[in-house]
């Protein structure tokens, strides 16, 4: 038995020193979360990152990928211990994903100092568009303020006089209404910010109806978003005040919300609807194997695939380059799902931004569809104190 | 800030309040008249809602999912007491809490493998669907009143149970001295099961009932689970009537708390500062309240006779 083992070991061993191998599969290493009540945001990140996979033959830029999925499970303590497995047990070539922000600012050190490349699906933090900005991390969606900012543009816009603002007490939440008042100038009549992960809003409802705004504006991801689009149309609000959202109404909730949602308000950088000949294809294939609609979740991640796969293309697989790898992702040589897509000099898209509203599609499911473009190729605040080394 | 609007507040803290009571009247009697602790009793306040988006899908009718839901909750219930519960009863209390934890992992991972991980809802039904204009360009919504009407006719009925029924009389004295009523020649281990099964079917009728207004997702139960416990503590453990009042005292404290402590902090703060106390504070004032009990009636504001 031992014997068997030890020529187990040794044969493991000497695996491992060929591991540079160029026909070895390359790596990606995927850190989503994948418990909880916020997994389906990582479940749809993964789907649309497996399907590039998949349509390309299980290749990425010629070469063969072993994708490693690692589940954070929403705990930046958990993140932190497996991602340094994936970068010294499994060493992966890049990490992709990540959903929320905190989980980025717990591995975004490890990772960018190993001179792993990092391809971030979904959370934008400030601090890395800003002064934290490294050569090794591109994302794929936006930057977090970007998203509200949409809102606050839209509404200044319009010409709205008066919003109530809604957000979880958190970081992000605070963020969020700092994102919406950077361009609104209207008057806010109320800040209202309830507990994370508060499960009935009819007390904060009745303050909107006594306030009497006429726009909400609201951040409210997950299943706290699902029950205040509910309670919001079964109160009746919606006749009279105007409700604007970020990442509260998007197919990860309409599925729950359903006709309660339609009509609804919110802002993105992509919708199954957009128009482009590579989102056609993308929402067709993504719909045919998965059966549910994509979110911009899973735009992202099927971009952070496409991402990858340039990149690899243009140094024909060859990763021992770093800075030649670098300088490959910065060129976005791909077809995004998004239409426009060009990398800011922070690693962040300069890209369009659309005000979209749910509908009930044809075929009775629901989605989000543009309504307006409100910015168009936008980078973000930050990019300016950046200083890329 | 009107009348009306503090009279809204006080319909949705009432309504809270009937929600908690449903799930905290199980959590107690079970807690109660068996000393075990079941940290699982929120995973079947989940279960309930998901018995009934899987029923409503069948039938289509929010009445008949109500039914069948309330059925399986039980026959669930019964089941994990078969299971797992009895064999812990003799365990002291560490075990308890380690083992029906378990639970809930085991059952909030079951129920995103079954339903999936993104939440699910049903409709309120037709019937009471409609909102009573309290304030311009606002309703009350029906269905939320007849949740406080099927949470208080439950109080009542629970009541008249406890007190009144034979069935009632050996639960009470089972809280009280356990060991007597089995050398009475009572089978406490049959009691122990209906009053587990009953336990379980009543935090499920709570779940069926916040399913149309909450999202049904895995994990729905966990913070219900914390202010259940919180509730059984205030009102006094194995006292129906205790829960009762507590559950609605917490209901109020924290909807009036949530509505209105930032406007009283911006009357002598400025409103940035209001911003970042007021829902600070509101969310510590049920525990804040719960301490306060606990210094002065540390058994709770209603003991059951004999603890």
């Amino acid at each position: 038995m031992r014997k068997v083992l030890t020529a187990a070991l040794v044969a493991a061993g000497v695996g491992m020193g060929f591991a540079a191998n160029a026909a070895e599969p390359m790596k990606i290493g995927m850190m989503l979360t994948l418990s909880g009540p916020p997994a389906v945001l990582g479940k749809h990140i993964r789907d649309g990152f497996q399907l590039f996979v998949d349509q390309q033959g299980g290749k990425l830029g010629g070469r063969d990928v072993e994708i490693v999925v690692a589940d954070d499970e929403l705990k930046p303590d958990v993140a932190l211990t497996k991602v340094k497995g994936l970068l010294e047990r499994d060493k992966v070539d890049f990490v992709a994903g990540v959903v929320f922000s905190n989980i980025l600012q717990a591995i975004y050190r490890p990772v960018t100092e190993s001179e792993t490349f990092l391809i971030g699906a979904n959370a934008g933090t400030s601090t890395f568009a800003g002064k934290g900005c490294s050569p090794y991390f591109f994302s794929t969606s936006w930057q977090n303020d970007q998203i509200h900012e949409v809102m606050g543009k839209y509404a200044q816009d319009k010409g709205f006089k008066s919003a109530f603002l809604l957000t979880p007490n958190y970081q992000a939440g605070k963020d969020s209404v700092a994102g919406f008042k950077r361009h609104f100038k209207g008057e806010v009549v109320d800040e209202v910010y309830t507990k994370l992960g508060n499960l009935d809003f009819s007390a904060e409802l009745a303050k909107i109806a006594a306030a009497k705004p006429e726009v909400v504006f609201t951040f409210m991801p997950g299943g706290m978003g699902v029950n205040l689009v509910k309670q919001f149309k079964q109160a009746g609000l919606d006749k009279s005040v105007t409700f604007l959202s970020a990442f509260t109404v998007d197919e990860t909730t309409l599925p729950a919300t359903k006709d309660d949602a339609v009509g609804l308000f919110s802002s993105s950088q992509w919708t199954p609807d957009l128009d482009n000949a590579a989102n056609k294809a993308f929402v067709e294939a993504f719909e045919a194997k998965y059966g549910y609609v994509p979110s911009l979740y899973a735009s992202q991640g099927f971009d952070a695939a496409q991402l990858i796969d340039s990149a690899v293309r243009a140094v024909k697989g060859d990763l021992s380059d770093k800075k030649a790898v670098g300088a490959a992702l910065k060129k976005a040589d791909f077809a995004s799902v998004r239409g426009d897509f060009k990398y800011n000099t922070n690693h962040f898209p300069i890209q369009d931004y659309y005000l979209v509203k749910a509908v009930k599609r044809a075929d009775g499911m629901y989605a989000t569809s543009v309504v307006e473009k409100v910015f168009d190729d936008y980078g973000d605040v930050y990019a300016s104190e950046c200083k890329m080394k | 800030m009107t009348a009306t609007l503090v009279a809204v507040q006080v319909l949705n803290g009432l309504q809270l309040g009937v929600l908690l009571f449903l799930v905290a009247a199980g959590l107690t009697l079970v807690f109660g008249v068996m000393d075990f602790i079941n940290l699982a009793h929120g995973v079947q306040y989940m279960l309930g809602a998901y018995l009934a988006v899987s029923f409503y899908g069948l039938t289509g009718n929010f009445f008949a999912a109500l039914v069948l839901a309330l059925l399986a909750a039980l026959a669930f219930g019964l089941l994990l007491e078969f299971l797992v519960f009895r064999h812990l009863y003799d365990r002291d209390h560490l075990d308890q809490v380690l083992a029906t934890f378990g639970v809930i992992l085991f059952l909030n991972e079951g129920v995103r493998i079954v339903w999936g991980a993104a939440p699910l809802s049903y409709p309120i039904p037709a019937l009471l669907g409609g909102t009573i204009p309290l304030m311009e360009g606002f309703g009350y919504p029906i269905y939320r009143v007849a949740m406080i009407l099927a949470g208080l006719a439950t109080a009542v009925l629970l009541w008249v149970v406890v007190t009144r029924t034979r069935v009632g009389m050996l639960v009470r004295a089972g809280a009280t001295n356990p060991r007597m009523v089995s050398a009475l020649g009572v089978n406490i281990r049959r009691l122990f099961m209906i009053v587990f099964g009953f336990g379980a079917m009543l935090a499920g009728f709570a779940g069926v009932m916040a399913g149309p207004i909450l999202s049904v997702e895995p994990g729905m139960g966990d913070g219900v689970l914390i202010l259940a416990f919180v509730v059984i503590v205030i009102g006094g453990i194995g006292s129906i009537r205790g829960a009762f009042v507590a559950a609605l005292l917490i209901g109020l404290v924290d909807t009036l708390g949530r509505s209105f402590m930032t406007d009283i902090f911006k009357a002598f703060l400025a409103p940035a500062a209001a911003n970042q106390v007021g829902p600070a504070i509101a969310s510590m004032l049920i525990y804040l309240l719960m301490a306060g009990v606990l210094f002065f009636r540390p058994s709770g504001l209603f003991p059951a006779a004999g603890r």
